[in-house]
């Protein structure tokens, strides 16, 4: 059983988990809609749709497009707003015994830090995961992750506004991700988490119309892993702050790659679409590869990749 | 609801680019009602990479197998019409909400299909027949032409009144399912209203809710959207609906696929 693996444990700014596989936002919901196929205790951690202050409604269908390896989504960050999420889906999450990171969004500054004041010291929750990256809202979130002055602003005033591990979620649709990730460190960051989705669209040529009705929408899935694990590898070397990988991954092996480049722990996205038992394989999949390779722990595979010049 | 690797036991074609898949699923067959569907596995190594979401044709408790009938329209279909008996298929399921059945056998059923859209309402007359005790009292079914036609004999099997429209004429009227629908309305001389079950393309389903509201007629419509998880955690699935004075997606996955025809935004 992963649950009682000393060996796959992982603390990250705090936050204890049982293993470093953690399911990403959007992909999961509130873990209620899996609760019935898996059993949600063998994940290291539930990170929660992106919670706004008040309710989204998101964008109009058709919100999402598959591509070769991959899918394009435009959901707009429709959520119930943050009371919902304190009265109706904390409640139900704090009978498991599973870590849950809650995933915010804003329009402004204020509504970030709003949202973190609010969710601080509310029971059931890690940390706080700061999605400034989604490509799909017109205000707001992108515009501060591809802002190096901008991110800095989020990153403090959430820092300011809880006591909870604060986790910005990087943007990869930036041109230096090292510098990023360094902003965030140097503004308060706790652990940093990356790669959100890659901007993309699709146009059907038979009908001559876009597939999303929001036009653009971004891109996840197995065909995004090289760029996600690139740029995971650079933010690592970039900061000594914990990094949390993601971007494509559907097996152990892509997991332990994620690790080999310096990630500290993982996320588990569009795979949980395809097998709703990706995260708890993918634990038990990495344990495999340590008994394989005789690590005594998971800490001791990150950034364990070695230079092809030695 | 649960993961399983059902082994195939006939895939056989029913029709014009249509097949009919029957899997081994005891416990599928037993936990799944009309209009509900599953979650379909048709690629392998991110190729084609979702699931494709496929109503339940048939559940045969007995036998313990259920049965898909689908369409082949791009790769994935193509996929799994390529499965033969001793292979598996991995589907999971049952999912969303399914049709209400009628309490009592007071009022008319009308079952109307578009085309493949048909494939869940052979479902939903067996079980309004086996539990409900009543019999559809008119099956109109739609499609482009004759050879597209499904489940004709098997939907005769289960009600004496089966009106067809093919839009070429060269099955039953020249036309479309909702004329049927507006001639038997006009021409009607039951004093209860009945009851209307619509699966079918989007702009099918359009008209015929439009028709059913304005005759303050109870409908449920089955929907189709583009979908990820099928399990109501990505919000890629959403249908507008009304809310109050307001309006609202929600997913039709979930909430959906059968809605009633006056709740949604048309
Ligand atoms: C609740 C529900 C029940 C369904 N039941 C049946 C059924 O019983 N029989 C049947 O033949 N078909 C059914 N469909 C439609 C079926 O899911 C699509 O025809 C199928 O996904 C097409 O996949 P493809 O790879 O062959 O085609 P592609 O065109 O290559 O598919 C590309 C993408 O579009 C999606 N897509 C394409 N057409 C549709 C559609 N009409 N609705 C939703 N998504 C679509 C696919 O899932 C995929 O993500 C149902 C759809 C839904 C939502
Ligand atoms: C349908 C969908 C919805 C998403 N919603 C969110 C969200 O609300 N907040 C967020 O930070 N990331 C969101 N993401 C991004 C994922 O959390 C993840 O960063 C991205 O999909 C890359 O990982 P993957 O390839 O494993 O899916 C979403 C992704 C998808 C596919
Ligand atoms: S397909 Fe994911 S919510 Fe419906």
């Amino acid at each position: 059983m992963v649950a009682e693996n000393n060996r796959l444990k992982t603390e990250i700014a705090g936050i204890s988990m049982k293993n470093p596989v953690m399911v990403a936002s959007g992909t999961f919901g509130f873990g209620r809609e899996y609760a019935d196929f898996i059993n949600i205790e063998e994940l290291g951690a539930i990170v929660t749709k992106g919670t706004s202050l008040l309710p989204w409604p998101g964008n109009p269908p058709d919100r999402i497009a598959e591509t070769p390896a991959g899918m394009l989504n435009a959901i707009g960050l429709q959520n119930d707003g943050v009371e919902s999420l304190i009265s109706e889906k904390l409640p139900w999450l704090r009978q498991f015994d599973v870590a849950v990171i809650v995933n915010v969004v804003g329009k402004t500054l204020d509504e970030y830090a709003e949202v973190a004041r609010r969710l601080d010291g509310v029971p059931g929750i890690c940390g706080l995961e700061i999605n400034i990256s989604c490509p799909n809202v017109k205000e707001g979130c992108i515009a501060f992750g591809t802002d190096a002055g901008m991110t800095a602003a989020v990153v403090g005033s959430v820092k300011a506004a809880t006591k909870l591990p604060v986790i910005p979620k990087l943007s990869p649709n930036v041109t230096d991700i090292a510098a990023m990730a360094h902003v965030c460190e140097d503004s308060g960051a706790d652990a940093v988490s990356l790669i959100n989705t890659l901007m993309g669209t699709s146009i059907d040529a038979e009908t001559r119309t876009f597939r999303l009705a929001n036009i653009t929408g971004g891109l996840s899935g197995p065909a995004i892993k090289p760029v996600a694990l690139r740029m995971v590898w650079q933010a690592a070397g970039a900061v000594s702050i914990p990094v949390i990988g993601m971007g494509g991954i559907s097996c152990a092996q892509d997991a332990v790659e994620f690790m080999l480049a310096g990630a500290s722990a993982v996320q588990v996205g569009t795979a949980n679409f395809i097998n709703p038992n990706a995260g708890p394989k993918i634990a038990r999949g990495i344990d495999d590869y340590l008994a394989r390779h005789n690590f005594e722990h998971v800490k001791d595979i990150v950034g364990a990749v070695k230079s092809n010049n030695l | 609801m649960s993961i399983y690797n059902l082994p195939i036991i006939s895939q056989e074609e029913a029709g014009r680019r249509t097949h009919k898949l029957v899997l081994r699923a005891p416990e599928l067959a037993g936990a799944c009602a009309p209009g509900q569907f599953v979650h379909v596995l048709c690629g392998t190594y991110h190729d084609p990479l979702l699931r494709r979401p496929i109503s339940v044709h048939n559940a045969d408790v007995k036998e313990g197998t259920i049965t898909l009938l689908y369409e082949v329209k791009g790769r994935g279909t193509a996929l799994l019409a390529a499965k033969r008996p001793g292979e598996y298929a991995n589907v999971f399921g049952p999912l969303g909400q399914g049709f209400k059945l009628p309490n009592t056998c007071g009022s008319p059923i009308l079952l109307l299909g578009g085309g493949i859209g048909s494939a869940p309402l052979y479902f939903l007359a067996r079980r309004i027949s086996e539990t409900v005790g009543c019999q559809t009292s008119t099956f109109m079914l739609g499609a482009q032409n004759c050879d597209s036609m499904v489940c004709r004999e098997e939907f005769a099997a289960l009600g004496p009144d089966i009106r067809l429209a093919t839009d070429d004429g060269s099955l039953g009227c020249r036309g479309f399912v909702t004329e049927l629908f507006a001639e038997y309305l006009a021409s009607s001389e039951s004093s209860t209203p009945p009851l209307v079950y619509a699966c079918g393309p989007t702009p099918m389903l359009k008209a015929v809710a439009l028709i059913a509201n304005k005759h303050n007629l109870p409908c449920q419509v089955s929907l189709e959207a583009k979908m990820a998880c099928g399990v109501g955690a990505c919000m890629s699935c959403v249908v507008r609906v009304k809310d109050g004075g307001g309006e609202k997606y929600v997913r039709c996955c979930k909430e959906g696929p059968v809605f009633d025809a006056k709740e949604v935004v048309w």
